[in-house]
């Protein structure tokens, strides 16, 4: 079966040559024999990589310690949901695994826009071919999961056990899907740009598989973010770091597209800068690939370094060369059929949107690439620490925040005094309150009075928007509370799921700044029957009694546990277990370092987070002691930002059949809260 | 027209006072990422250099990690193969830091030119992509090494 696997990874390989050479012949030629033969080519593309996967998640269940890709990731004695992840635990597998969605997603986009896109959708099939003609190879050639050793090893290295974790099981698929969801919006610009058809039709698509992207890019990097939390032990779950910096790029620019797509749809302007914007999408997110396999930025994530980097450096080149020179060609075809009329306007403020998210993403961009950079310019290496982000990105945030509460309600065009009165008198004077409260409750800290009063004035609108369509439901349609506010979203997708998504970037937001009042963590040193007491930054006191030590084993591993019983203000708080583990294979022998797991507890106003050090003598532990305000709320956030996403993208099925122009119609805009007026 | 320039002026002013930004905070967190050897150089091109806070990459040399007894600090040789320096580091060491290990350090040398780390990262070979053994080979730590004393304790 692993044969097949391997064989089938070759056929897939001459499938995807296949599918491009025919799609653009046919397409160029206008013969549609060819063009049938493409699109026929990239569902074989899909199946034979699927074949090639299978056989590679047989060689891992059935121990095939031949491969080095399996004796290099497995054991005998891993738990199977970890053999089945091991799939993408290493680079050869990820390629294959990448490889794997991106013909999925090939065979899906063409098999979805076949007929209604008939014109372009030759070029869009070839070049989505032939992105997947390149993952094939460099699977292939540059990271082959099939290659042999030439020798059997009787049991595998196993799993480092920093990635035995639930979330960094599911935390790199989430991410791939979300990054290679960015090739097809990518494929369908190429194909709009070669047919000079870039208005109306294919943003629909385009603006669908943005969102597809978008939606497991937000899931991939909150459960990355909680991943370091929970596994890392520094307390922390985003660090500035290269590879952090190149998920969240093309996380910014989806994000920008997102919202200036619908200037073109409703206003027919901007058309270049949206091209730009899917294009460059994509390269960020060939870019990011690029950064965290070759190994030229230093990175905590220790990446295999490889060839692989270069294949991915020379296709970026290329990408970029093609669409500079496409886009160059077609500039008169992208010319707006409207003009920018005020300042205090829709159009604007999604303007403003734009240029903050890409300002975000160059000024990370240019963070992450500092060593390269200087390298070039200077000869020396130099980089940039993690302020450099936080002091340019805090203040572009809190322009980005502020404008998520104005964006939505400003009226299209020009926005008249009394439309702007109506619609943010009370969020302004809601945002002026709370930064009093604040202030009577004695914080000082600028960037959190600034935050929590745009966070206030933000979740007013919202509010405000849900309150005043659930009231004329309930009035016009006699419904119920219940029914109203479900009906609400269910008939509005789009701009309830998109305020539900804006609620989540309030409420992580203001998590955020949060640890603008962690304090330093404390070390302790804790025998048996010994307390340690503390003060969080709420002012309530803590006490932390040792309960001792524990040791024993299970599955693949020794655990040394250390149990503390903690107190609030003399309270009991429940118990805490902070381990160190030792993972052993099927021989006893050990594997890997040994490994820490946290122990949290976690509350709405901050977590409690003890990390096991080290042991100073066997009785005596040594621990750190963090108090982190706010940080479920991070969590949670990305969970509503998560959930909003899905309702944007779940398909109206009455509307679907009335075609893209019915879902664009703006039947309720307006109606309720004069926004159009 | 009007409304168009205005937007670019308000643009501009974003940009600007944010690559202002950039620069300033540039300046201010930029840091000199070296091997050892270009380390060396740089100091005897200028001696003052030495008061310069620097990251350092290069391999923990085997058999030096010496761990103090309170388990807070750490000192160790590392090397790029042509230079080696000393470095005392005092803080949490990460589960990945062991011998042989490629680590990035942060910190100054001091006046005995031992380097003098704040921050230690430990870039393990094995964190993530493993080769498998060659049979006979041993190359398995022999027992648990997770004690923050390695020196017996008695």
């Amino acid at each position: 079966v692993t044969l097949v696997g391997e064989l089938s990874l070759w056929v897939a390989i001459l499938m995807a040559a296949w599918t491009t050479t025919v799609s653009w012949a046919g397409a160029y030629q206008r013969r549609p024999d060819l063009v049938f033969s493409g699109e026929r080519a990239m569902y074989a593309t899909f199946a034979f990589t699927l074949v090639a996967s299978l056989g590679l998640w047989y060689a891992l269940f059935t121990h095939d310690f031949s491969l080095r890709f399996v004796s290099s990731y497995t054991s005998r004695n891993l738990p199977s949901v970890y053999t089945f992840t091991a799939f993408w635990a290493g680079q050869a597998g990820s390629m294959l695994f990448w490889t794997l969605i991106l013909a999925m997603y090939g065979a899906i986009a063409v098999f979805v826009n076949r007929r209604n896109l008939r014109h372009m959708m030759p070029w869009v099939t070839g070049t989505l071919g032939l992105i997947t003609l390149f993952f094939l190879l460099t699977t292939a050639f540059g990271a082959n999961p099939f290659e042999r050793l030439d020798w059997v090893p009787v049991d595998g290295r196993g799993m480092n056990p920093q990635l035995q974790n639930p979330g960094m099981a599911i935390h790199p698929p989430m991410l791939y899907l979300g990054y290679v969801a960015t090739a097809v919006p990518f494929a369908f610009a190429i194909g709009a740009l070669v047919t000079r058809q870039l208005d109306g039709e294919w943003l629909g698509a385009v603006r669908r598989w943005s969102l597809l992207s978008w939606f497991f890019l937000t899931i991939g990097i909150a459960l990355g973010m909680w991943w370091a939390y929970v596994e890392l032990g520094w307390s922390g779950y985003w660090a500035w770091d290269p590879v952090e910096n190149s998920s969240a790029l093309p996380w910014f620019t989806g994000t920008a597209f997102l919202h200036s797509i619908m200037i073109q749809e409703k206003r027919g302007m901007l058309k270049k800068w949206n091209v730009t914007l899917v294009v460059l999408t994509f390269l960020l997110s060939i870019l990011g690939t690029f950064i965290t396999r070759s190994g030229v930025i230093e990175s905590v994530h220790a990446f295999a370094q490889s060839s692989v980097g270069s294949w991915f450096l020379g296709f970026l080149i290329a990408a970029t060369v093609l669409t500079v020179i496409l886009v160059s060609t077609r500039l008169k075809d992208m010319e707006a059929t409207a003009e920018l009329e005020s300042m205090v306007s829709r159009e604007a403020a999604f303007l403003y949107n734009n240029l903050v998210l890409v300002g975000i993403a160059f000024a990370t961009l240019w963070g992450t690439l500092f060593p390269i950079l200087s390298e070039w310019v200077q000869g020396e290496k130099i980089t940039v620490g993690i302020p450099f982000f936080n002091s340019v990105n805090t203040p572009l945030g809190l322009i980005l925040l502020a404008l998520t509460g104005i964006g939505p309600l400003i009226a299209w065009r020009r926005a008249s005094t009394a439309n702007l009165k109506r619609q943010f008198a009370t969020p302004v004077a809601v945002g002026v309150a709370s930064v009093a409260v604040l202030l009577a409750f004695g914080m000082r800290h600028f960037y959190a009075i600034v935050f929590y009063g745009i966070s206030a004035f933000v979740a007013t609108t919202i509010t405000l928007e849900f309150v005043k369509g659930i009231g004329a439901r309930m009035r016009m349609y006699s419904e119920g509370l219940f029914a109203a506010s479900t009906r609400l979203v269910i008939r509005n997708r789009r701009r309830y799921g998109g305020y539900i998504v804006h609620f989540g970037v309030v409420v992580m937001f203001a998590a955020f700044a949060g640890m603008f009042f962690k304090k330093d963590y404390a070390e302790v040193e804790l025998k048996q029957g010994e307390t340690y007491s503390a003060t969080d930054p709420f002012g309530d006191t803590w006490t932390f009694t040792s309960q001792g030590m524990s040791r024993y084993k299970t599955l693949n591993r020794e655990v040394t546990a250390i149990t503390l019983e903690t107190a609030r203000n003399g309270k009991p708080m429940g118990f805490m277990v902070a381990e160190k583990r030792q993972h052993f294979d099927a021989t006893g022998a050990t594997t890997f370092e040994p490994s820490t797991e946290v122990a949290i507890n976690e509350m709405a106003k901050q977590d409690v987070y003890v990390f096991f050090s080290g042991l100073l003598d066997a009785e005596t532990a040594v621990l750190h002691i963090h108090f982190n305000p706010l940080v479920v709320w991070v969590w949670m956030g990305g969970f509503i930002m998560a959930f909003g996403g899905m309702i944007v993208m779940w398909p109206q099925a009455q509307q679907r059949e009335r075609g893209y122009v019915a879902e664009l119609s703006p039947q309720h805009e307006g109606v309720l809260t004069g926004a159009g007026a | 027209v009007k409304a168009r320039s205005k937007f670019l002026i308000g643009g501009l002013l974003i940009l600007g006072s944010s690559g202002i930004l950039m620069a300033s905070s540039a300046k201010e967190t930029a840091q000199y990422f070296l091997t050892p050897t270009e380390l060396a150089n740089k100091i005897s091109d200028n001696p003052r250099f030495v008061k310069t806070g620097v990251k350092v990459g290069a391999a923990v040399v085997n058999g030096t990690i010496v761990r103090a007894e309170d388990g807070r600090s750490v000192t160790f040789q590392m090397t790029d193969s042509t230079t080696t320096y000393n470095v005392i580091y005092r803080g949490v060491i990460p589960d990945t830091f062991t011998e042989g290990v490629e680590v990035v350090v942060e910190g100054r040398l001091n006046d005995e030119g031992t380097f003098e780390a704040t921050t230690l990262l430990a870039k393990c070979a094995s964190r993530y992509e493993n080769e498998p053994d060659r049979p006979g080979a041993s190359s398995y730590p022999s027992s648990p090494s997770y004690p923050a004393s390695k020196t017996p304790a008695s």
